[in-house]
């Protein structure tokens, strides 16, 4: 049998074809004694290795609930359901038992949380909560293995006198100090997915900017896929490859970013573009913010999630109160039941010129 | 770290200044107030004019208030004199001076009863931190299970039910109509400590039942809170098995309030557990203040309260101290 032959093969999981991380038909819901939250549904998008993907909404539009389900990290609740799948590198997670999942928790997949100074324990030293992170997946490492590891993740990460900085506690260290300790705790085992979560949102605007550039050089190091959860449009800009934007639980708008950012689709998109502050806009001209609130995830609105603070809804008839619409296209795809020529034209005409 | 602890003494130290103020000034005080006259007390109404005039300089009763409470000061620290003529009684530190009742020194008087409270307060506390935080940790992992229910129910009654409705029960039940146990009795744990337990056991459970409930609740309450914190996702997010998660990061904040309650308890117990002490006729420090209140016992009620102030306060000291090690952030504070 010749290799040519093998590599004509099917193999069970299609080894080859299957991207690194694979999120198909998610759907995570929350029964609380006020009804049945319905966090994420019918969410399906794909990372490859070496690319980061962005993924927007406002608060409570299902980031975070999403991230946390590839980390397996509802497990421990006992009111979660999860369903769909998840494939990270031909290992399904969503039916995988709680050890298996664990292990690549912080192993294989890491996670970078909002406020480090909340997210990092306050008992114990910076130090020693990454040197824990490393030696529950290298068992066999020796405590001076595991320091050495550590104090060497804390420079990597561009804190001084990281042998120093070991021994101290969380509240020691600064805002950015302390975001660039978690991020040597996510990494400290090579992670080859990232999921960071408003990595950036608790941090100064400067800081900001050197905690992106970290991320960012040690991904083109690691050859790492991101997901960068962030409501800050700028962020993605800056970063991410692909573009997932989820509104009221589910996934309305997926497409390259240059794509998303130049020829957004979906009337929420324009709302989030028109709300982004710019410098080279006219002071007196007002931000344009998407107007209402988010919907409750209890009690969603009918059909098109979005149709109470969509200024189009009702241009086709009743579809958009009554018929839930569908993610459609290709590479660009978004879920709205305007025709795409009519909204090719509102786009051009009625809100590119406020951008 | 040490600028903290001396802090703390000092603090401790003029804590305590203060309470003798306090007691010095009420006790002494109020017999003025009221109109009762302090040497009368301690000698008798049918005493003569001229023996109250000599029990009344031999005390000092007629000195200033400040020159009393300056003797009433250095006798505690140093001891003192009491003199009247060439009648000299030493009263050695630290010298409380000497009850109404029983003309006793009321310091080794107290010494006497402390064996039995500390008895008890100990044994007692064992049982109810054991008891309280196992339990408590059970039910907020089983949140909303019938285990959890059923302690958390078991709870509520063992918070409501005073120690008279609790100790007489188990007092009828184990001891008079089950037989099991002998009536609650205190032998010296030196001389024999199987009769020290079994004649302790009743008023220790009796107390823990009441204070476990506390803690479970609180432990509850703490663990619940904690558990949902930030940074226990970020220990299950490293990939730590739940056992780590819980008996590590859980606990370590989860319990570290309880010891602040747990310092008050104790203190305050050691002064004196008067209900349990009167409910299962135990002598100690609670039963001693009980009579010294019904016989207008001066002296001695300004002991024990002394004696009870010096025990929260110390075992708040250490209290401060174990926090230092705790939680670093205090260390800073």
């Amino acid at each position: 049998m010749s290799t040519d032959s093998l590599a004509g093969l099917t193999l069970p999981g299609d080894r080859n074809t299957r991207p690194f991380l694979e999120v198909k038909d998610l759907t995570v819901r929350f029964e609380t004694d006020d009804g049945i939250v319905q966090a994420v549904s019918g969410s399906s998008f794909t990372v490859e290795r070496g690319k980061t993907l962005g993924i927007v909404g406002e608060s409570g539009s299902g980031k975070s609930v999403t991230s946390l389900a590839v980390l397996g990290l509802h497990r421990t609740r006992s009111n979660a359901k999860v369903s769909g799948q998840i494939w990270l590198d031909d290992q399904e997670l969503v039916t995988a038992t709680d050890e298996e999942v664990r292990k690549l928790r912080g192993g294989k997949m890491a996670m970078i949380f909002q406020d480090p100074l909340s997210a990092m324990h306050p008992y114990f030293t910076v130090g020693s909560q990454i040197v824990e992170a490393y030696r529950v997946h290298n068992p066999k490492a020796s405590k001076k293995e595991a320091r050495e590891r550590a104090i060497d993740m804390l420079a990597r990460v561009g804190i001084p006198q990281p042998a120093k900085r070991f021994g101290d506690y969380g509240h020691q260290f600064s805002g950015g100090m302390r975001q660039r300790a978690m991020i040597a705790m996510a990494l400290v085992n090579d992670p080859q997915l990232l999921i960071a979560d408003e990595p950036t949102t608790a941090l100064d605007v400067t800081v900001q900017a050197q905690i992106l550039d970290l991320i960012r050089d040690l991904q083109a190091e690691f050859g790492s896929a991101v997901i960068m959860i962030t409501h800050d449009l700028g962020v993605v800009a800056e970063l991410a490859d692909d573009v997932l934007v989820m509104y009221g639980g589910k996934i309305i708008e997926r497409g390259p970013a240059t794509s998303v950012f130049h020829d957004p689709q979906h009337p929420y998109t324009w709302g989030l573009l028109g709300s982004m502050p710019r410098l080279d806009r006219d002071v007196r001209d007002r931000l344009n913010p998407v107007k209402g609130s988010p919907p409750s995830l209890i009690n969603l609105p009918s059909g098109c999630a979005f149709h109470p603070r969509c200024p189009y809804a009702g241009r086709n008839g009743d579809r958009s109160f009554t018929e839930v619409p569908e993610l459609r296209g290709g590479a660009h795809a978004v879920a709205c039941h305007l025709p795409p020529e009519d909204r090719r034209r509102i786009f051009e005409q009625e809100v590119a010129p406020n951008l | 770290m040490l600028t903290y602890l001396i802090r703390r003494a000092v603090n401790a130290v003029l804590t305590l200044l203060v309470v003798t103020l306090v007691t010095f000034g009420i006790f002494f005080m109020v017999p003025k107030i009221t109109g009762s006259d302090p040497a009368l007390l301690y000698i008798g109404k049918t005493a003569d004019a001229a023996s109250v005039e000599g029990i009344r300089t031999k005390l000092g009763l007629a000195d200033p208030v400040i020159v009393q409470y300056g003797k009433f000061l250095k006798g505690l620290v140093a001891g003192r004199d009491y003199a009247n003529g060439n009648d000299v009684t030493h009263c050695p530190a630290p010298c409380m001076g000497y009850s109404f009742k029983t003309d006793q020194e009321v310091f080794p008087l107290l010494m006497g009863d402390l064996p039995v409270t500390l008895s008890l307060a100990l044994g007692a506390a064992v049982l109810w931190v054991l008891i309280g935080v196992s339990t408590g940790v059970i039910s907020a992992l089983r949140r909303g299970s019938l285990l959890d229910r059923a302690v958390m129910t078991g709870a509520l009654a063992g918070v409501s039910l005073p120690i008279y409705f609790t100790g007489l029960l188990a007092l009828s039940i184990f001891v008079y109509w089950l037989g099991w146990l002998p009536n609650a009795d205190y032998t010296s744990f030196f001389v024999n400590p199987l009769s020290w337990a079994s004649g302790l056991i009743l008023p220790w459970v009796t107390l823990a039942f009441l204070f476990a409930a506390t803690y479970a609740r609180l432990t509850r309450a703490n663990m619940l809170e904690t558990l949902g914190e930030d940074y226990i996702r970020t220990a299950r997010a490293k990939g730590l098995g739940e056992r780590t998660v819980i008996g590590k990061h859980a606990l370590r904040s989860g319990l570290t309030p309880l010891v602040t309650v747990f310092g008050l308890d104790l203190g305050a117990l050691l002064g004196g557990a008067v209900l349990t002490e009167a409910v299962f006729n135990l002598r100690g420090l609670g039963y001693q203040a009980l009579t010294a209140i019904r016989g207008n016992d001066l002296p001695v009620i300004i002991g024990v309260t002394l004696i009870a102030a010096f025990f929260i306060v110390f075992i708040n000291l250490i209290v401060d101290v174990l926090y230092g090690f705790i939680d670093p952030r205090v260390r800073l504070g």
